[in-house]
């Protein structure tokens, strides 16, 4: 007898999952991260390309986007191009995270497709990833002149969510005050 | 005005497909022949009208209509004609539509090829199918509506998605929902056996035709797709373990062990519930593969733009179908008999173990693409599950299946024969040391793993030439019957699979590097001469193009031109990179662009990334010899042998369409 129940309970118990994730799939687009209106976390990372360190506090005076990537993810590939043309556009720099990613994968990676980013943080072992709340990569913070963080876009940045709400949020900062 | 049209004729076929999940039903419970026969004019009619549906949305992409919402986002006025056509399955709404024409050709299929069928058996599997259909219509009907207009009008489209603008990609999506929706049939057939209680034995030999083909489909979607990932994302990989590919591979694995299990259920009619429940599982598992790329649940390259709505509504469709087939099962299964009389080096066993592993695989993969959503549900925090944890499991779970493999087709049905087995073993063996010594004097791959791969994909092909072998000399006209041959060939398909991911994965070489205008460098075997730089105008981008004259290092005879692209697209601004390749029985060579690294003077001098992928085609070599061997078996006479034979016993003299079944 249980050997003919067993496929429907094992299938019930996937079926609730799948709705607790399809929940929190509509959530994260309408709880916002607990992180948004509050200061970034401090980090201290040293750079991909040459030995510099960057602390928050060096990042403070104008707003910038933290795009949290890594070479083995596939979702990166595909906004790189978003990611592109926000940095190409001029409107604000673009700090790279890469995150728990082989440096020497990284560098293929951006040999390949183009460097969007200002600078580039390296984040190997995930612990400032773990203080941003990082789900997993992409995803991309709005950060404030002041260091606060003003928007959280889990997985792909795509045009739309840039031209609805990133720029748009962007261009009310009261910007540049360096 | 059509576009207006193809709605109504949705409308339409979706009220046929209702009919067609109650009346042939109703009519083989009241027995009512009337009901029961109107399942092949109905299948008929969906077809008509979803096809109907399908052609004006291509038309409305043809003649660019923008004031379709779904075109003006999925195209543009500078597309070409061919991806204007790929277009129409290129985004959420019209691929859902291509699903429903697919699966309304396979209820058609079912409906003109399977007259031989004891009536109230397919009346039942139409009804199913019928099932299906409807809830498929229901939901773009509901939710993914694509003839919606939108207005005012828009002067231009906003393009389909450049990774998307490919030959690959005009192919892939058929193929696969081929497959996919091909898994549709076995469930049917497999509910129709349930709700006639007693096992109706012939099922499983009416199902294995279609199961095959649906299955070759599949095989045969999973291989474009992973030849398109291949050149198209430039990345040079093949296989990537991303959610949406598990999701096609999921049904792929539980299909290869439905196709043999069948073949145990139909010849020793044991593994019943086996049987039912694999034919079962493997369309859930399409299912829960639409749920996850439909949903947003997981994100992916392939994730559709998600929408909560269409979630819940997959997955009702998921709770209704899965639910209720598993249900069932529990209610039915056991007035089938139990399995008696296996022997231990029997072919049942072989068998048993193939389901057992593939199983053991799919369960593998399924956990690795749910986990990350297990963890986040259980606040363990959001975790990627990536390929270390795919790629280790999954070889560890196929080594005895490549181990065995060879062994099974010779082990004897009921009570095999120790010491026979034996023999085989060792005969085989030691033909596969010949082979593999020779295949690594002439491959010579790099890295023990490689070497491993090489040896395990002589014993592979080996296997299967014994096997034809044996075959023909017991045969009485001396040659083996084409369903063995059929076996044979996807056997071996297996082996050359094998040599194309040990030669990739071990002996592969890679150099990224600044190469100016008259630079040459050599990679591997090859001298690589980059002779100019240029742009190009293609009729929707931009391009900055290379030319790499190769050579075969000491030698003045030219091997390719080879012209990679970084493309700008007009529409949307997206840059791609495209990478040249040059194809080869024995390797492939890989050349593509990076960026740009002098300022001042652009086109000049590039990051360039090149590469030797020696036997990568074998990979889907391989994929295709399963994919022939699989349809090989499927046209083998047997199948329509048997049917007219049962035809001409069962035909009854309101079915009209026996005539049909031996053409």
């Amino acid at each position: 007898m249980l050997n003919r129940i067993l496929p429907v309970a094992v299938f019930m118990a996937l079926c609730v999952l799948l709705f607790v994730g399809l929940r929190m799939a509509d959530q994260k687009d309408i709880i916002p991260s607990p992180l948004i209106g509050k200061p970034a976390p401090e980090f201290a990372l040293s750079t991909l390309d040459g030995d510099q360190l960057i602390r928050r506090d060096d990042l403070l005076g104008q707003p910038y986007l933290l795009n949290v990537w890594a070479s083995w993810c596939p979702g990166c590939r595909v906004e790189h191009e978003q990611i592109t043309a926000i940095a190409e556009s001029g409107l604000l720099p673009v700090i790279g995270l890469n995150y728990k990613d082989a440096e020497d994968d990284a560098r293929r990676w951006l040999n390949q497709f183009g460097n969007p980013y200002q600078q580039i943080l390296v984040d190997a072992d995930g612990k400032v990833g773990i203080d941003f709340g990082v789900y997993g990569a992409p995803e991309t913070f709005l950060v404030d002149a002041d260091g606060i963080i003003r928007f959280k876009q889990v997985g792909i940045l795509d045009q739309r969510t840039w031209e609805t709400s990133l720029r748009p949020l962007i261009q009310s900062l009261p910007g540049d005050e360096s | 005005m059509l576009a207006e049209l193809g709605q109504v004729s949705l409308i339409l076929a979706l009220l046929l497909a209702l009919q067609q999940s109650v009346l042939p039903l109703w009519g083989s419970y009241s027995g009512n022949q009337q009901l029961q026969l109107l399942s092949r004019p109905l299948s008929y009619g969906m077809l008509g009208f979803i096809t109907l549906a399908f052609v004006l949305l291509t038309s409305a992409f043809i003649t660019q209509d923008f004031s379709v919402e779904y075109v003006a986002r999925n195209s543009n006025s500078l597309l070409p004609m061919q991806y204007r056509i790929s277009a129409v399955w290129g985004g959420h709404e019209g691929s859902l539509l291509l699903w429903c024409l697919v699966l309304a050709i396979w209820i058609a299929a079912v409906a003109r090829f399977s007259a031989a069928l004891p009536l109230q058996f397919l009346a039942r599997v139409s009804a199913v199918l019928g099932m299906v259909a409807a809830a498929f219509l229901l939901f773009i009907l509901f939710t993914s509506n694509p003839f919606g207009r939108l207005l005012p009008t828009p002067a231009d489209g906003a393009d389909l998605n450049p990774l998307l603008q490919d030959p690959g990609l005009i192919i892939h999506p058929p193929m696969l929902y081929m497959g996919y929706v091909g898994m549709a049939v076995p469930f049917a057939f497999a509910i129709a056996a349930l709700l006639g209680g007693r096992m109706e034995s012939g099922w499983v030999r009416w199902c294995r035709p279609w199961t095959l083909t649906a299955w070759a489909f599949l095989t045969a979607g999973i291989a474009l797709g992973s030849w398109w990932a291949y050149y198209e994302l430039g990345w040079g990989g093949w296989w990537f373990w991303d959610p949406v590919e598990n999701a096609s591979f999921m049904p792929w694995l539980i299909g290869t062990a439905l196709v043999h299990s069948l073949a145990v259920t139909e010849k020793r009619k044991v593994f019943q519930n086996w049987t039912l429940l694999l034919a079962i599982t493997a369309f859930s598992l399409s299912l829960l593969g639409t749920f996850l790329v439909r949903s947003g649940a997981l994100t992916s390259v392939h994730a559709f733009a998600s929408d909560p709505t269409r979630g819940i509504f997959i997955l009702a469709m998921l709770g209704f179908f899965a639910g209720g087939a598993l249900t069932l099962f529990a209610l039915r299964a056991h007035t089938l008999k139990p399995d008696t009389g296996i022997g231990l080096y029997s072919r049942e066993t072989m068998l048993l173990l193939n389901n057992v592993l593939f199983a053991a695989a799919t369960g593998m993969v399924l956990l690795g693409t749910l986990y990350p959503l297990l963890a986040d549900a259980l606040k363990l925090g959001k975790i990627s599950v990536g390929p270390p944890y795919f790629g280790t499991l999954f070889i560890v779970l196929m080594i005895p299946v490549v181990l065995l493999m060879p062994l099974g087709p010779v082990t004897r049905w009921r009570q095999g024969n120790w010491m026979e087995l034996r023999q085989h073993a060792r005969n085989m063996a030691l033909a596969a040391a010949g082979i593999a010594v020779l295949l690594l004097l002439l491959l010579n791959p790099a890295g023990v793993r490689g070497w491993l791969g090489v040896i395990v994909a002589a014993w592979l092909m080996i296997g299967s030439v014994w096997y034809l072998w044996q075959r023909s000399r017991s045969s009485r006209d001396g040659a083996p019957r084409r369903w063995e041959f059929g076996m044979a060939l996807a056997h071996f398909g297996v082996g050359v699979f094998v040599v194309g991911v040990s030669m990739v994965e071990s002996s592969e070489i890679q150099k990224d590097l600044r190469m100016q205008v008259g630079d040459t460098v050599t990679v591997g075997q090859y001298d690589y001469h980059f002779a100019d730089s240029r742009n190009v105008q293609g009729p929707n981008y931009l391009a900055a193009r290379g030319v790499f004259e190769v050579r075969r290092s000491g030698d003045t005879e030219l091997v390719a031109r080879m012209l990679p692209e970084k493309r700008r697209y007009a529409a949307g601004g997206s840059i791609m990179t495209d990478a040249a390749i040059e194809p080869g029985l024995t390797r492939d060579l890989y050349v593509a662009l990076g960026e740009p690294l002098d300022g001042e003077n652009p086109a000049q001098v590039w990051s360039v990334r090149i590469y030797t992928k020696p036997f990568v085609r074998w990979i889907w070599g391989g994929a295709l010899l399963i994919l022939l061997g699989a349809l090989l078996s499927a046209s083998d006479r047997r199948y329509r042998l048997q049917q007219t034979a049962s035809a001409r016993v069962i035909t009854t003299p309101a079915a009209p369409a026996g005539a049909n079944a031996g053409a």
